[in-house]
């Protein structure tokens, strides 16, 4: 079984590694530029910038009222310091705020109206949106039916929503699946209902910020009883320098809902850092189901820490129906920081929380990133597996709570932290808190921290591997439990990504 | 900067201080002292068949009468405020040093508060392996009693001691004992925090340990309104051994906190910590536990298991196991969990004829034991069980 599973990670690692070395921008495949003319909104924050947004979006009063007062709310907070992660100070007057493709201010009525330069990022990024359209008739082939497993997608182009594929198919089992922007101008007493019921504008410094400035993002609402026929997946892309990205997403699956959600990400190579803040919010009514994976894969800065992303993100599902359940799968390769803490809020009797998190950093890279449990309903379950890998000189953090509430009786937490770590000066860290407040739960919690097994190398260059793909089967093996939660493409993916983002760790 | 001017800089510490989360510190540091009602103690009767010297303080006060005679072949005592001049006394690298390199990257301001204030204490100074434990017996008298105790210990190379201490001491207690263990040199630490209900403590153990020296700390807390143990070891030696093991038993009015740092700075030492706690009747137990491995620190090993038993609903448990490692040869874990007594267990012997409360305090004794078997001589861990046996037949009668 081994040898069957390393011959397959090997030519994976093969072939992307000739890739990684025949590029010359280095070991990022995603560090490509797309030469498109942008509309910028001035650089700075202010209400003046809030309104702008705003009216862009051709969003109604309420809407610009509740930007403006997170506004003034941020204007009063303090960044939060107690992460394991340092960085400059950022100047929060000196991004973007809004950037967005000109050719996107006239909205195109199909693909076809598309920057073709734009769907040259796609092509790159790998998402097959164009076949999808052609297949999915976007150009009045509507009758013709997909062929293979099908993947509705919404592409976030820096600020800016450009493309959501399979609508049509999509409305037809009820499912509404468009942009924050769109929903606000279609849907907006869904959004007036949710928006901000998860994450409110109060939660957190960078979750304030968002709720003053996003432009965009995806919304989803799966109405009672369906089962969303396809998997719905988003593509952020940040493209514009010294533009941050602030998107926001709401997923709300009704009562006996399900619904899987794809998320990549990827940023150009920069020499300046860019910031993310995004807020993404999960709503489960009774017996609803949300899967939410994410691939994270922002540039993550080169070996000496030049660039890349810092990844500010908020992400809660909030089960607030009985027996209902959310997972939360990740893989976090990406980003010169990671702030990320996707959350369950476990407010239904015998609702479920998952998190299934893989999170690697090398060279510098410094990642900070878990979940929170909140136990409110009886009977309530949640499983934490987290795997994190630390290489070169990065530094990776689980900070994770579970909380269990008095009247939460016969609630069930099993939490499980691991720890790789590959070379001297790298670091790995678990910051668990475990909160009990009654006696009919159980809690459970362990963690370990070691090395890649000597053993397990030998064994592997034994069979006439190199130490770079031994290192990258045996990584592939600890992430295994993670791996086999996620979605088949992205399992593939996420495969890939383990083994090129540990390039250059060894030897 | 002296332990004074820290406690300035350091300020006390507030309900906001991320480091006590779980505890609140105020009736630690409040002009007023809460009053404690003075009990008989269980525990005076603790250790009486072990041959060893008794030191002994009433509410924080040296008292020569109660005490054995101070002389005891290869350990020299003094009391500290009878050391005419800290400033040549071998002291004088320990008292305040190891708190004072206690504070980053958190800050123990009540161990600074301590340095800074303490009015008595012993300076224990071993130069061979002891013929018999000392023992510290703090004795409780007045109810509004607020003491302050600082005690240094200093192992020589080989040197082997065992420390006991029992009692309640004060209606409120800050205690600091820093200890310097020398290479190859072993301590040995059995505590047992006293019975009365209402007392408060506070008390910070500062160890440092040389090449292949051991540490092996053990304490047994039953009862008190509120209690901080924290543990500061750090690993400089290489293949250095430290232990730090709690057993708690925790019922009504009752705050318990356990808060400990292992720093492993030289390569081949092993750390060890074990906490249980059992509690009921609306007792909280706190555990801040952690591992730090600082660079270079390779081939070590560090364990950590906190458990607690929750006995009724009203119980809560808090636990932040840490670790924190920046060398990658290392095998670390932690572990921690929470949940009632096995209902099965239970049956099993209510099957056999035992009565539903002598079954469950001898499934409390055997989730104890792995903390108590911590304790490495025999005679020690058999007092200890017999006193949490004592104190559970009590709470029953």
């Amino acid at each position: 079984m081994d040898a069957f599973e390393g011959t397959q990670v090997k030519e994976g690692v093969e072939e992307e590694t000739v890739q990684a070395v025949k590029s010359l921008a280095g070991k990022y495949k995603h560090g490509w530029t797309t030469d498109i003319e942008m509309d910028y909104a001035p650089k700075g924050l202010n209400e003046d910038i809030v309104r702008m947004i705003s009216e862009k979006n051709g969003e109604p009063d309420w809407m610009t009222d509740w930007r403006l007062q997170a506004l003034r709310r941020w204007n009063g907070l303090r960044e939060p310091d107690w992460a394991m992660v340092s960085y400059p100070a950022i100047d929060y007057q000196d991004q973007y705020y809004y950037a967005a493709p000109k050719a996107m201010s006239e909205k195109p009525k199909s693909l076809d109206e598309v920057d073709p330069k734009l769907l040259e990022t796609y092509r790159k990024l790998g998402i097959p949106l164009r076949e999808q359209m052609v297949l999915a008739g976007v150009e009045g082939a509507g009758d013709v039916p997909a062929e293979g497993r099908k993947v509705a997608v919404d592409a976030v182009f820096d600020s800016v929503s450009v493309g959501t594929t399979f609508q049509k198919e999509l409305a037809e089992a009820g499912v509404i699946f468009c942009s924050m922007s769109e929903a606000l101008r279609e849907h907006p007493e869904l959004v007036r209902r949710y928006l901000g019921s998860v994450v409110p504008v109060s939660d957190n410094y960078f979750a304030t910020l968002n709720s003053a400035v996003f432009s965009d993002g995806s919304f989803v609402y799966v109405p009672p009883g369906t089962r969303c026929p396809m998997e719905l997946s988003t593509y952020f892309r940040i493209n514009a320098e010294n533009t941050g990205q602030f998107e926001r997403t709401l997923i709300i699956a009704d009562r006996g809902a399900y619904v899987s959600y794809l998320e990549g990400c990827t940023a150009p190579q920069r020499d300046t850092h860019q910031l993310h803040a995004a807020v993404v919010e999960l709503v489960a009514l009774e017996d609803a189901e949300i899967k939410y994976s994410t691939v994270q894969n922002w540039f993550p800065g080169d070996e000496e820490g030049r660039g890349g992303i810092y990844n500010f993100v908020t992400k809660r599902a909030d089960c607030r129906g009985d027996r209902s359940k959310v997972m939360w799968t990740q893989v976090e390769t990406g980003s010169a920081i990671t702030w990320k803490y996707p959350s369950c809020v476990l407010r239904g009797d015998g609702s479920q929380g998952e998190f299934y998190s893989i999170a690697i950093t090398n060279n510098v890279q410094q990642a900070d990133t878990g979940t929170k449990m909140l136990h409110l309903g009886r009977d309530t379950k949640s499983r934490i597996v987290s795997k994190g890998i630390s290489a070169g000189k990065a530094q990776n953090t689980y900070r994770g709570q579970v909380s269990v509430h008095p009247k939460a009786g016969d609630s069930r937490n099993y939490t499980q932290c691991d720890s790789l770590l590959i070379g001297d000066s790298c670091g790995a860290h678990t910051v668990p808190y475990i909160e009990v407040r009654n006696n009919t739960s159980r809690v459970e919690h362990e963690a370990t921290t070691s090395k890649v097994d000597d053993d397990q190398l030998f064994y592997c260059r034994q069979r006439g591997m190199d130490e770079e793909e031994a290192v990258a089967l045996v990584v592939n093996g600890f992430c295994k439990e993670v791996l086999q939660e996620l979605p088949m493409e992205f399992a593939m993916e996420a495969q890939q990504l383990v083994a090129i983002s540990l390039e250059g760790s060894v030897g | 900067m002296d332990a004074r001017e820290r406690v300035l800089a350091l300020g006390l510490p507030g309900r906001r201080d991320e480091y006590w989360k779980y505890t609140r510190p105020e009736s630690l540091t409040d002009p007023e002292v809460a009053r404690a009602a003075v009990l008989v103690p269980y525990e005076a009767t603790l250790f009486d068949s072990v041959d060893r010297l008794r030191i002994v303080f009433i509410d924080g006060v040296f008292a020569p009468d109660l005490s054995d005679d101070l002389s005891l072949s290869g350990v020299h005592v003094e009391r500290l405020c009878e050391v005419s001049r800290m400033d040549i006394h071998w002291a004088s690298e320990l008292y305040g040093v190891l708190e004072a390199r206690s504070h980053s990257p958190i800050a123990r301001p009540l161990a600074a508060l301590n340095t800074a204030y303490a009015t008595d204490g012993v300076m224990i100074h071993v130069t061979e392996k002891a013929t018999k434990p000392v023992n510290l017996m703090y004795l409780h008298r007045s109810e509004t009693s607020d003491a302050i105790l600082h005690h240094c210990v200093k192992l020589e190379e080989g040197a082997d001691l065992t420390l006991l201490e029992t009692g309640p001491a004060a209606a409120r207690f800050n205690k600091s004992m820093e200890i310097d263990i020398a290479d190859g040199a072993a301590f040995h630490h059995v505590r047992a925090q006293g019975r009365d209900h209402e007392r408060r403590a506070m008390t910070h153990t500062f160890a440092r340990l040389g090449r292949e020296s051991v540490f092996k700390s053990f304490t047994v807390t039953v009862n008190g309104v509120l209690t901080r143990n924290e543990c500061v070891v750090e690993l400089v030696g290489p293949d250095a051994v430290a232990h730090v093991a709690g057993a708690v038993v925790g019922d009504g009015e009752f705050h318990h906190d356990d808060t400990v740092l292992v720093t492993h700075d030289a390569a081949g030492c092993r750390s060890r910590q074990v906490f249980k706690k059992v509690l009921r009747n609306g007792a909280t137990g706190v555990f801040q536990g952690k591992i730090l491995v600082r660079p270079g620190a390779q081939k070590t090993d560090g364990y950590q298991i906190s458990q607690s038993l929750l006995l009724d609903d009203d119980a809560q448990f808090y636990a932040k196991p840490e670790l924190e490692i920046y060398a990658d040869d290392v095998q670390c874990s932690h572990g921690s969990t929470s949940g009632a007594i096995d209902e099965e267990a239970l049956y099993y012997l209510r099957s056999r004829g035992i009565p539903r409360t002598e079954a469950q305090d001898m499934l409390v004794l055997a989730f104890l034991a792995e903390a108590i078997d911590e304790i490495e001589d025999g005679a020690l861990a058999r007092d200890i069980v017999a006193a949490v046996e004592a104190w559970l037949g009590r709470r029953r009668g």
